[in-house]
């Protein structure tokens, strides 16, 4: 099949406005599989990379939820695991507990879900979407992934450290991170940490102007902004985000390497260790926070916004409905994204933060209730009275908005600085991001797999497996996270080793072990879906052109796309890509490339007039070709 | 604006031109995706050096400034030095007293170098190699005077002055590094040294992408592929540079 297309290519592979489709060759394994400069082959090396550290991340969760919810249990099965890390008395290690939650947190922030998420999706939807044959600089592309892929080595190589991984928490304050004295997490465990993050901020950055280059430059015929997939506003989006957020974590963690390895005080004074006074004097541990929150809060965006984008894309096909409100979608986007820069330092309430300051960051972190609001509404309205096809990936949509609206109340909470005194640094604030960014980007990430699995590996998932896996999930999250709000509320710090060494938490014991069991359940039930991603990889059904009945115009490639995605000309776009359901048309879908001249059943009346213009349109263009390359 | 029916026509006419622009199709800020990249890089890049020098205003002023008559100014580690005092040595002028003269000439080559940067991406316009060439050199020597006149800067601030600074400690310490400072605060040292080793490395990779381009031109690469403008988009990057030192150098030097 795949030598037909090309030879098709080959024949037909005279167009205009494009760059890269002369650059289809047949490339051996390596350049296949491994270096490849094809964005979808590079997407899908960005999803197994993500898939799979997503088990490691979740394995690691599950060992200090073991700890929780059992802590008097002998964990001396886990030694051929965990070697030196189970003492002698069977209980684990309190700092490779510290070390366990802080690779978890990093894991699944930067490595699953922006890496494994954006990464996945902005490579792949981007060109196939906006009708591109591929990415601006697809070598640039490449190269991003190998800078996430060293980032990964160096990360997963710091697992076996003999001082441990990194034990600082997912936002290393130092000085705590700084001083090696302080825990054995902040020996070399830490320093594998800043380099691979470092390297990991590269990757995001090769990637992210790649991307937003593309969207700019790239767009197809008619492809213009107010017609782009709310999917391609959301990644283009989180790209800005990346481009202007991940720089200041790269300058606080360059600092951080200063303090750690040169002798430098930029965070560090006045401190006593081991009954000794270190010579640091003038540096602000504070300083940190503010650099390290500026990053940490828009990553939160970065995290969640892909989600809610795939989700507008999959509620929208599913329900068979135009999106609600598409105009108010892009700009509860917009709102969040120029909100996400101006919030950071409500992580800092209870950080000696100027009251008044608090009460300025808690006014703009509560006005991000209104686009989030918008976006639930929306979706609410979309799914309205629409002709709801069950996939598994709708299943996971709605599953997302579910989770969105209960982690977002607890926002709400959390954002008001004097109820955050209460509640910081408990198991509530826990429960809030697991649900409002881990769970639905999480669900945003299935959703996404399930949708678009056809299109990336030519065969369907089973459709069974996947209500099974989204209704275990989905119970389980819930199960995991709800039941910590109260802990949280009753005052339990976050990162304890412990919960029985005091007497006031011991009424949570029961609570904690039925948590850490659920999570286990969870956990498990996460092998039905890498059974059914692998099996059907290469098992499945044989995938329809367009199973979803989509109107976006990747559907409009062959099942196997090879590089430059579509073996004629790019297709031309004429309408938005909502049209479903629309009165009086044939079918209940109408694809971006079909023009309103071929379907006069159905135009409304501004749209007749539309007409005239996109047969000019196409003429013009083919004058007016741009003197820029 | 003679009559309204020009008025509607050009307003229609420039609507059709934007919907054209922005509808896809074409490149709409006329700008081809590696300058675009170029572009968006050197923003992110801006965001890091802004986070630098918000983190040098942030520790600046939680230390006191020197209060007194600056004549009788003393290095001290209780408070942030004066500029004109720290820098004030010149090559080859030992023991004249020449405030911010050295740092004024240093930055006068780099927006020098700067500007022979621009003529070169003219005479590339013009498609005019052996200017560009020329130019090219005349931009990679500006850059390598910089670089070395940085390095005097850094080794005279190492080694110090003749009286040394008095440290808390009551003894006399000459120069600095990453750890003491006989003209201030460790963290003035500390910060030197970081920002302007974090321009000076950015200096350092633009004289690199120079020669590179330098040498394409000259064997003719850019003439036989029709443009130049590879020697833009390294423009982009020499000037963003030059302008960040002018922020480094407000903040170093003057505040």
């Amino acid at each position: 099949m795949a030598t037909t297309q090309d030879q098709t290519y080959h024949e037909e592979g005279t167009l205009t406005h494009d760059m890269h489709e002369e650059e289809h060759h047949h490339g051996n394994f390596i350049t296949t599989y491994i270096f490849s400069t094809d964005h979808k082959m590079i997407s899908k090396q960005y999803l197994l990379t993500g898939i799979i550290w997503a088990f490691i991340g979740g394995l690691l969760s599950i060992l200090f939820r073991l700890q929780l919810g059992f802590p008097e249990m002998d964990m001396t099965f886990l030694k051929p695991l965990l070697g030196k890390w189970i003492t002698d008395t069977g209980t684990l290690d309190p700092n490779f507990y510290l070390a366990l939650v802080t690779m978890h947190g990093t894991i699944m922030v930067f490595f699953v879900l922006t890496a494994g998420l954006s990464g996945t999706f902005s490579n792949f939807l981007i060109p196939l979407q906006i009708g591109a044959r591929d990415m601006a600089s697809p070598f640039l592309n490449m190269l991003s992934y190998w800078f996430f892929f060293l980032a990964s080595v160096i990360m997963f190589a710091s697992l076996f450290l003999e001082s441990g991984p990194a034990a600082g928490g997912w936002v290393i304050y130092p000085p705590l991170s700084a001083l090696p004295q302080a825990i054995p997490g902040s020996e070399s465990g830490m320093t594998f940490w800043l380099v691979s993050m470092a390297l990991f901020i590269a990757s995001q950055l090769m990637a992210g102007i790649n991307y937003i280059t593309t969207v700019i430059n790239m767009r197809t015929l008619g492809m213009s902004f107010s017609r782009l997939p709310l999917t391609i506003w959301a990644l283009f989006l989180t790209a800005v985000i990346g481009l202007l957020s991940f720089p200041v974590l790269f300058a606080a963690a360059l600092l951080l390497i200063f303090d750690r390895s040169f002798g430098t005080s930029f965070y560090l004074s006045e401190i006593y260790i081991n009954g000794e006074a270190l010579p640091n004097i003038g540096g602000s541990p504070i300083l940190f926070q503010h650099l390290f929150w500026f990053l940490g809060h828009p990553e939160v965006y970065i995290v969640l916004l892909p989600a809610l984008g795939i989700t507008s894309e999959i509620i929208a096909t599913n329900s068979r409905k135009p999106i609600f409100g598409y105009r108010a979608m892009v700009g509860s986007l917009l709102g969040i994204t120029i909100l996400s820069f101006v919030v950071w330092a409500h992580h800092m309430f209870v950080s000696g933060l100027n009251p008044f300051l608090g009460s300025i960051f808690m006014f703009l972190t509560l006005i991000i209730a209104v686009p989030s609001a918008v976006k639930v509404f929306n979706y609410l309205t979309t799914l309205w009275k629409g002709n709801i096809v069950f996939t598994p990936a709708m299943l996971f949509s709605i599953g997302l908005v579910s989770v969105f609206i209960s982690g977002g109340i607890t926002g709400i909470f959390l954002g008001n600085s004097a109820i955050d005194i209460q509640l910081h640094d408990t198991y509530f604030v826990v429960a809030h991001f697991h649900l409002v960014m881990g769970s639905a980007s999480f669900f945003g990430l299935m959703a996404g797999v399930y949708h678009w699995f056809p299109k990336m590996f030519g065969r369907m998932m089973d459709k069974q497996l996947g209500y099974i896996h989204f209704w275990a999930t989905f119970i389980g999250v819930y199960a995991v996270f709800f039941p910590m709000h109260y802990i949280g509320i009753d005052g339990f710090p976050r990162r304890y080793y412990s919960f029985s060494t005091f007497d006031s938490f011991n009424t949570f014991a029961d609570l904690n072990m039925y948590i850490s069991i659920a999570a286990i359940i969870t956990f498990t039930a996460q092998a039905i879906f890498a059974f059914n991603f692998f099996y059907s990889m290469f098992r499945g059904r044989l995938a329809p052109a367009n199973p979803w009945k989509s109107n976006t115009l990747e559907w409009t490639t062959p099942r196997h796309p090879g590089h430059g995605n579509w073996p004629g000309e790019i297709p031309s776009v004429y309408r938005w890509p909502y049209d479903y359901s629309k009165p009086h048309a044939k079918d209940d879908f109408i694809p971006q490339h079909i023009p309103f001249s071929e379907t006069p059943e159905s135009n409304l009346p501004h749209e007749n007039n539309l007409i005239g213009i996109e047969q000019e349109g196409e003429e013009t263009s083919k004058v007016d070709e741009p003197n820029a390359k | 604006m003679a009559t309204t029916t020009t008025t509607t026509s050009t307003r229609e006419q420039e609507e059709a031109k934007n919907r054209n622009i922005w509808s896809g199709g074409v490149s709409p800020l006329k700008a081809s995706y590696g300058k675009l990249m170029m572009w968006f890089f050197l923003l992110s890049d801006a965001f890091t050096f802004s986070s630098l020098l918000v983190s040098y205003g942030l520790i600046r002023y939680a230390y006191p400034a020197y209060e007194g008559d600056i004549d009788n100014f003393t290095f001290s580690q209780d408070y942030w030095p004066v500029p004109e005092k720290v820098y004030e040595a010149v090559p080859f002028l030992h023991g004249v007293e020449l405030p911010l003269v050295f740092v004024g000439i240093m930055t006068f080559i780099l927006i020098l170098s700067s500007v022979t940067m621009v003529l070169a991406v003219e005479a590339g316009h013009r498609m005019d190699r052996k200017s560009v060439v020329k130019w090219m050199l005349w931009t990679i020597v500006g850059g390598v005077t910089f670089l070395s006149c940085q390095a005097w800067e850094w080794s005279h601030f190492i080694h110090g002055t003749e009286q040394g600074g008095l440290m808390s400690d009551g003894t006399i310490f000459y120069g600095a590094n990453l750890m003491m400072n006989q003209y201030g605060p460790p963290l003035f040292a500390d910060l030197f040294f970081f920002i302007t080793g974090f321009h000076g490395f950015h200096v350092f990779s633009g004289v690199i992408l120079n020669i590179i381009i330098f040498y394409q031109a000259a064997v003719g690469v850019f003439e036989r592929r029709g443009h130049y403008e590879m020697v833009e988009k390294v423009g982009l990057y020499w000037h963003f540079v030059d302008l960040v030192w002018v922020f480094v150098f407000t903040f170093f030097y003057l505040i």
